[in-house]
Parts: structure tokens; C-alpha cells; sequence
């Protein structure tokens, strides 16, 4: 619960001036994303604690080292939630690090993601200046929107310090319906069933079994229920959990794992490897020991990208390639942000 | 030829150059240059500020765009890219030595993917088009600009629209997948995919927005919805504003989440109300208007829930709607509440400041002192939900001085709005009419960082100059007048 941003502000001054590069880090939860990098290490877990909360305003303020578990607690004092339920990684995932690296959870599709719950931002740019971006209001459009811009940059635009979220009450209800089938049959349903004004809130299909969670008030949930018929299944909070974690069965082991955001419509992949799919097919997990260029191969034919999550071998590229001209964007933002390149170099990209 | 325009001092001579090699690629009819159609270019929706441009250019292929901004960024002219003219912060207003680039004929829809919830369109689409053409499946378009029948998708996107309904579905970049977009020197970059995530940067939020400054839009992707079941809005009147902020308040303690929620000021209400007859109790001193929408249950139980409410909470007369026409009537008084104001005064000055719902009466109240000031009339339109206000200052242009007085008045709402941690614009964008204002929201450091942002995209600077982002030196000008 400490204000350290002056220390931190100094950091990036003494790095800048010795040209050193540092490498960002809050809780450390997702050390095993991106590429591979070395570099002084610029903690943020110290920096933390929530600065501001207006349960009537649906808006939180919190420094960026917060762990996203201790927020989670705060908000549910008051019967409210982060939108976009971000993995908490044995409860040592932050605030700041969910929005560098982009992570949410199975409500994606329908609640938005860390970067549509993002209100503002404070952040230190290369040239160790502390700036805000954005604010505590819903609606903003003044200046440039650097703040969703951090929005899975992997920390490489500059070090967030602090974030203005907006939250949302949780549901009176939520029930989760699961049925039988292939992986063909289930995308078919998912799209089905998304394009109903019924209050999914996620749709999953992993084991031969297609999850359907409802969420809502009751009344809209039962009447659902009643409508589409369905096993309702048990523990479901554990089920969803260990989607958001990443902690199903699914995501044991060492096998690389692939994650392809692609058209939610887009037929099954067509490889053998193992798939889980999320956010009503537009998240497609796979196991495969395979390359980066083949797995982009098979992102493209569903429309989307890939990226190696975890595991394989992260010293080469991770993340889908860009083209030649959005790369040029790329490296001119980043001189625009961070012009002496010594916000986590070479973790998004080996080039940036 | 690249010296002799920019030593050519008479704007004669580039408008020429420019005729000549425009016409190398684009039909006649493609270009506008004489002085009386020019006319038709010189303001947006804000037509307090007016220039003329040397020409308008009405391209109707992406690779005539490409071709327009690789002579422009070559030359050093100046691009200002134009929907439907329907923007209010005159952020579409022509440079007098540059070109103007109307999309206008980009007006068609290319895909509609019912089974992905997408449709991929061109920049000069109607926003309302979109919704019109997917209902007949089920699905519609959120953002909903009370301008909508006018304005352009193109347009919303430089602005990062919002609307009534912003509360539930967000504003423009919460519901655009993907975008195509020429860079000011004509290249073609994608931004954005058919998923939801994509690797890099996440360049979508910061273009979506950036007032035609960082690049030419030519192509959209936009999430379509499943039409909601049933909706139905709830209208309660109250005899205070205070009341009225409480019950706004209240509606969302209670976890609910309404599609919109709106609030209107006496004169607002009376204006509207002799306009479009939506049976407004005149004698009101805050109306609100609530929608809840959903699956029918759901519905029903949240309408009587907030009826409740607002009568437990002071409401001096509640009317909830019970078909889809008494429904449209109901928002009706509401879109046209700026026309409907035009008719009590002979002119008036929209806002648009955001602020912390907690801040409402305050800032309301402070209004009211300034309005008596400056001897000036306030009418207040407020999306209540989101904290977006549209203070609408009547005055009449025709009395000298009075326009000014306006600019100052509202110059200084938009401070207020700042003070109690709100912001100087909600949807209508900076343009050049806040540009002065910049600099209460933002420190010299955060301007600076915007225009080395500007300079990564637009390094030549070409790409509607002078809107969104003031120059430092006039900050500093600004301030010392402010202290």
C-alpha cells in the first residue's frame, strides 16, 4: 500500500542516462509470456494499494503493482466485479501487469476486455516523465488514447503505475448449462446460440462437452434455461475458474501452448493437436509441438492470429508476425514513447 | 514543383498545381475548386468556425485516396479527411491551403457476417444504415449518436462516437473489430482482425478517436449485437435536479445496468416538448428517461424495480412505455432536443464535458450562477448514466459580442467539468473549438507526448493540422491569460 513512483521515476532517469535497459515486473505471474529477456529488473509489486473507489461511480482507481485478487476482494464487498475477470495466477498477478499483457477471461466476448474496462492510466514515459492519460470517466476523448494503447504492449510503451477501471455489478445469478458434443457440432452451436439475445456471459467447449454460462437476473437466466434445456452443471464456478486460470487439465504439462484468436465462426482448425475453445470460438487453445510459422498458417485460415503462450521455445518469435508497414508504426510509437528503447526490449517482439 | 508551391506565396498558384496533377488521376467531377460549391466545405456541424479549402476532392477508390495523400505528403498539403459534416467541435474544418477529402462516396456495405456478428463496411456509411441493414437478422449496431441518420461510421470512428445507450454497449471503440487505413504517406495498414485479440501494439484504441490526425480510415469491421428481446423506458419527472441525480444514483446502487439513462433540464424539457409532443410534464424541473432492455423476464422485473425507486425517491409522476412507437416517441423529445432548443433562441452553444455522476448538482448549480453572470440561458442535456453533459447555452450571434461571451462561458464549464475529475469532451471530440481547453486537462509533458505520437504517424504533419492538439506555445499563452 505505498506510493513508490518517485523511486520509480528515478529508476528510469538512472537507466535512461546509462542507456541500461529494465525489465518491468509486478508480481512476476507471467514471467513465462513473451520472448526472453534480460535486463535491471524495475519492480512494481511494491507499488500498490487502491487509491480510490466510488462503488456508485462503477469506477476503481488502484496502483499498478495491486494484486488483482486483492482487488477482486474490495470489489466484492460491494457486490461488484472486474468486467473482464483476468486470470489471477495464484493470486500474484496485478493490476498493471493484466493490461500490459492483455489477459482476460471467459466473459471476454460479452463483458470487453482489459483494454474496453480501462478508463485511464498513469504512466512513465522514456524520458522518466510521469504522465496521465485518459481519466475516471466513462466517456473521454481528449488527446490520444495512450492509455488502452498499453493494452498487451507487454510493458515495451512505457511503465504503468496507475489504472482507472471501470467495474460492473456482479450478476443476481449465474448457471451454467453443458451438453455433449464434437467439436464441429459446437462451434455450429456456439454461433447459434451467441447470435440469441440471451445473457451468455461464456461459452466453452473442451472433452467433447460445450459449456454455457448464464448470467443475469434470475428471471432471464431461468427463462433461458427453461428455453434451450440442458444439464445443468455442477461446481461450475470451479469449472470456470480453472478456464481463467488456466489451471484445467487441459493446460498441464510441457507441451507449447498456442493461443489462436481467431473468427469465432471459423471451422475446427484441422490439425490433430489437442484444442480448447473459448469466448464462443473466438479463442482457440492448442497443445503442439510445432512452429511458430505453422501455427500462423493455421490462425490465418480462421481469419485471426497466433502466439506461443507458455512453454517452446521463446527466444525466437512468439507473437504473430506483423507487416512490414504496421511494423514501422510499431517502431515509430515505441521512439515516441520510449525513444533510448529501454522498456522491456526484444519481450514483444526481437525487433522492438 | 515541390519548391515552386511552397515559395509560391498566392494559394492561386497550388490550387492550380494541385488541379493539374489531381486530374491525372481523378474524373472531373471528382474535384471541386470553384468558390460557390467550395462553400458547401467550410463547416462541419460547429459553423461558428468556417474556411475555405483550395479544392475538395470526392475520390471514390482506396487506391485514389492513396494516390491524393502520396501527393499531399509530398507537397506538404494539408489533408482533412470529411463524412457527413455532422462533427460539433469543428474538427472537420477545412485548411484555406489544403485539400478537402470528402468520403462521402464511399457509402457501401461490403459484408455482413451474421454467423461472426460483423459487418465490414466503408467509411461513408450511415451510422443508422448499418443497424437498418442487419435487423432483418436480428442483430443490430450500438453506438447510436443522437446524429445518427446523418452521420457517417468514417466519422464516428475519428470521434469515438458515443450515445444514449453507451452505458450498456460502450462507445465507438468498444464495438470496431478492425479497421483498414492509408498512413498520411498512402500506405495501407490493417488494423485490428475478425478476432478479438491481435499481437502488437493495440493501435485500434488509439486511432479510433484521434480526429483524423494520425491516418485515413477507408475500411471498417464493427460488431454487430443480438437485438435485444424487449426494451422498454421508463420516464419520471421530479421536481429538483438534486432529486433527479439521487435517483440516477439509486438506479445504480441497485446493480442494475440500464441501456440508457438520460436527464434534461427544465428548459430542455420544454423546448423538446413543444417540438416533437412526446408528453414531457412541462412543469418539471429534471426529467429522466430510463431503458432497460433484455430478455423479456428481465425486463419486466427491472422496469418494476426502477419504478419503484424513482417513486420512493420523489418522483412527482412516472410513465413507462408500452409499445415500441410510445417508446420511440419517448426518446424522440430526446434526440431532438438540440433542434428544439434552436427554436427558443436564436442560436445555440452545444457542450460536452464528462464528470463524475457524484459531481451533478454541483456542477449543475455552478452552472446556474454562471448562466446568471453572463446573462445567458442554459438548457442541459445529460447522459446521466455516463456522466456526459450537453450544457447547450442560448445566444444570438446577431448581438455583438455575444458569441465570444458564449465561448468564454462555456470555455469555462469545460474547466468546471475538469476540476471535479471529469474531462473537456465526452464524444464530440476537441477539434479546434477545445483546443484552449487542452491544456486545463493535460500538462505540457502529456501535450508534448501527443505530439511526438502525431509525429510517429504524420511525421510531415500534413494530416488535419492545427485540430485536437495545441501547440505548446499557446498553452503557455492560455495559462497566463487564465492566471
Amino acid at each position: 500500500m505505498t506510493d513508490i513512483a518517485d523511486r520509480l521515476v528515478d529508476q528510469v532517469m538512472t537507466a535512461r542516462a546509462a542507456s541500461r535497459p529494465l525489465m518491468i515486473r509486478g508480481g512476476g505471474s507471467k514471467a513465462f509470456m513473451g520472448r526472453a529477456v534480460a535486463g535491471e529488473a524495475m519492480d512494481l509489486s511494491e507499488h500498490s494499494g487502491v487509491v480510490d473507489y466510488s462503488p456508485s461511480e462503477l469506477v476503481i482507481t488502484a496502483r499498478a503493482g495491486t494484486r488483482i485478487a486483492d482487488v477482486r476482494r474490495a470489489l466484492d464487498e460491494q457486490g461488484q466485479m472486474l468486467p473482464f475477470e483476468p486470470p489471477e495466477y495464484e493470486g500474484r498477478a496485478t493490476l498493471g501487469g493484466a493490461l500490459a499483457a492483455n489477459t482476460s477471461g471467459p466473459a471476454r466476448p460479452w463483458r470487453g476486455s482489459v483494454r474496453d474496462a480501462l478508463l485511464g492510466t498513469r504512466i512513465i514515459n522514456g524520458k522518466g516523465e510521469h504522465l496521465r492519460f485518459g481519466g475516471v470517466v466513462m466517456k473521454n476523448v481528449a488527446g490520444y488514447d495512450l492509455s488502452r494503447a498499453q493494452c498487451g504492449a507487454m510493458g515495451s510503451l512505457g511503465v504503468i503505475t496507475e489504472l482507472s477501471i471501470r467495474v460492473i455489478p456482479k450478476p443476481e445469478l449465474e448457471t451454467t448449462l453443458v451438453q455433449e458434443c464434437n467439436e464441429a457440432t459446437a462451434i455450429t452451436k456456439m454461433v447459434e446460440l451467441c447470435r440469441q439475445p440471451r445473457p451468455l456471459s461464456a461459452v466453452c467447449w473442451t472433452g467433447g462437452r460445450l459449456y454455457l454460462r448464464l448470467s443475469g437476473a434470475e428471471q432471464a437466466v431461468a427463462s433461458t434455461i427453461g428455453y434451450w434445456g440442458g444439464e445443468l452443471l455442477e461446481r461450475a464456478a470451479d469449472f470456470w475458474r480453472q478456464i481463467q486460470e488456466q489451471t484445467h487439465e487441459f493446460f498441464e504439462g510441457e507441451t507449447p501452448l498456442w493461443r489462436l484468436s481467431v473468427k469465432p465462426s471459423a471451422p475446427p482448425l484441422g490439425n490433430d493437436a489437442p484444442v480448447l475453445l473459448d469466448w464462443g470460438g473466438a479463442l482457440r487453445w492448442v497443445r503442439a509441438e510445432s512452429s511458430l510459422t505453422a501455427m500462423e498458417r493455421y490462425a490465418v485460415s480462421a481469419q485471426g492470429q497466433a502466439s506461443l503462450y507458455r512453454h517452446g521455445d521463446r527466444n525466437g518469435e512468439v507473437y504473430h508476425r506483423l507487416s512490414p508497414p504496421l511494423r514501422a508504426l510499431h517502431q515509430r510509437l515505441k521512439a515516441a514513447l520510449d525513444p533510448d528503447g529501454i522498456f522491456n526490449p526484444g519481450r514483444l517482439y526481437s525487433w522492438l | 514543383m515541390y519548391s515552386s508551391v511552397t515559395s509560391a506565396s498566392s494559394f492561386e498558384t497550388r490550387k492550380k498545381l494541385l488541379i493539374e496533377e489531381m486530374a491525372k488521376f481523378l474524373p472531373s467531377d471528382s474535384i471541386i475548386a470553384d468558390e460557390e460549391t467550395l462553400r458547401v466545405y467550410e463547416c462541419d456541424g460547429l459553423s461558428a468556425y468556417c474556411e475555405r479549402p483550395l479544392l475538395t476532392v470526392l475520390p471514390d477508390s482506396v487506391e485514389d485516396v492513396q494516390k491524393i495523400l502520396k501527393l499531399c505528403h509530398r507537397w506538404g498539403v494539408p489533408v482533412v479527411a470529411r463524412g457527413a459534416g455532422t462533427g460539433l467541435s469543428a474538427g472537420a474544418t477545412p485548411s484555406p491551403d489544403g485539400i478537402l477529402l470528402s468520403l462521402a462516396r464511399f457509402n457501401r456495405i461490403l459484408r455482413i457476417d451474421p454467423e461472426a456478428r460483423t459487418a465490414t463496411v466503408q467509411p461513408g456509411v450511415r451510422n443508422l444504415a448499418i443497424s437498418q441493414a442487419v435487423e432483418p437478422m436480428g442483430l443490430f449496431y450500438a453506438p447510436d449518436p443522437s446524429s445518427q441518420i446523418a452521420c457517417t461510421i468514417g466519422g464516428n470512428l475519428a470521434e469515438n462516437s458515443g450515445g444514449a445507450h453507451c452505458l450498456k454497449y460502450g462507445l465507438t471503440v468498444h464495438n470496431v473489430l478492425a479497421f483498414e487505413m492509408l498512413t498520411a504517406e498512402g500506405e495501407r495498414v490493417r488494423v485490428g482482425g475478425q478476432g478479438l485479440d491481435n499481437c502488437g501494439f493495440d493501435l485500434l484504441p488509439l486511432i479510433i478517436g484521434s480526429e483524423g490526425l494520425l491516418g485515413v480510415i477507408t475500411e471498417i469491421t464493427v460488431k454487430l449485437l443480438p437485438s435485444p428481446d424487449a426494451a422498454q423506458v421508463i420516464m419520471a419527472a421530479f421536481d429538483s435536479v438534486e432529486k433527479a441525480g439521487d435517483a440516477v444514483a439509486g438506479v445504480i446502487a441497485k446493480g442494475i445496468i440500464p441501456a440508457a439513462l438520460e436527464m434534461m433540464d427544465r428548459y430542455a424539457i420544454q423546448a423538446a416538448e413543444d417540438f416533437v409532443r412526446a408528453g414531457y410534464p412541462t412543469n418539471a424541473e429534471a426529467l429522466l428517461l430510463c431503458e432497460i432492455d433484455g430478455v423479456r423476464e428481465e425486463v419486466v422485473e427491472y422496469v418494476e424495480q426502477v419504478e419503484g425507486l424513482f417513486r420512493e425517491l420523489g418522483a412527482v409522476a412516472v410513465r413507462t412505455s408500452q409499445s415500441d412507437a410510445e417508446r420511440a416517441l419517448l426518446w424522440k423529445g430526446r434526440k431532438s432536443a438540440f433542434p428544439a432548443v434552436g427554436r427558443i433562441s436564436p442560436d445555440y452553444y452545444c457542450m460536452d464535458g464528462t464528470i463524475p455522476r457524484s459531481q451533478l448538482s454541483y456542477v449543475l448549480t455552478r452552472m446556474r450562477e454562471m448562466s446568471e453572470e453572463y446573462g445567458l440561458r442554459v438548457a442541459n442535456v445529460f447522459h446521466a448514466g455516463d456522466g456526459n453533459l450537453h450544457p447547450l447555452i442560448m445566444f444570438d450571434a446577431n448581438v455583438p459580442g455575444e458569441f465570444e461571451k458564449t465561448e468564454e462561458f462555456g470555455g469555462r464549464i469545460l474547466e468546471l467539468c475538469v476540476a471535479v475529475g471529469g474531462c473537456i469532451t465526452g464524444e464530440h471530440g476537441v477539434g479546434l473549438e477545445k483546443i484552449r481547453q487542452m491544456s486545463a486537462q493535460f500538462s505540457e509533458a502529456e501535450l508534448e507526448q501527443f505530439h511526438a505520437v502525431k509525429d510517429a504517424f504524420d511525421p510531415g504533419g500534413v494530416l488535419n493540422p492545427g485540430k485536437g492538439v495545441p501547440i505548446l506555445r499557446r498553452c503557455q499563452e492560455y495559462r497566463s491569460i487564465g492566471n
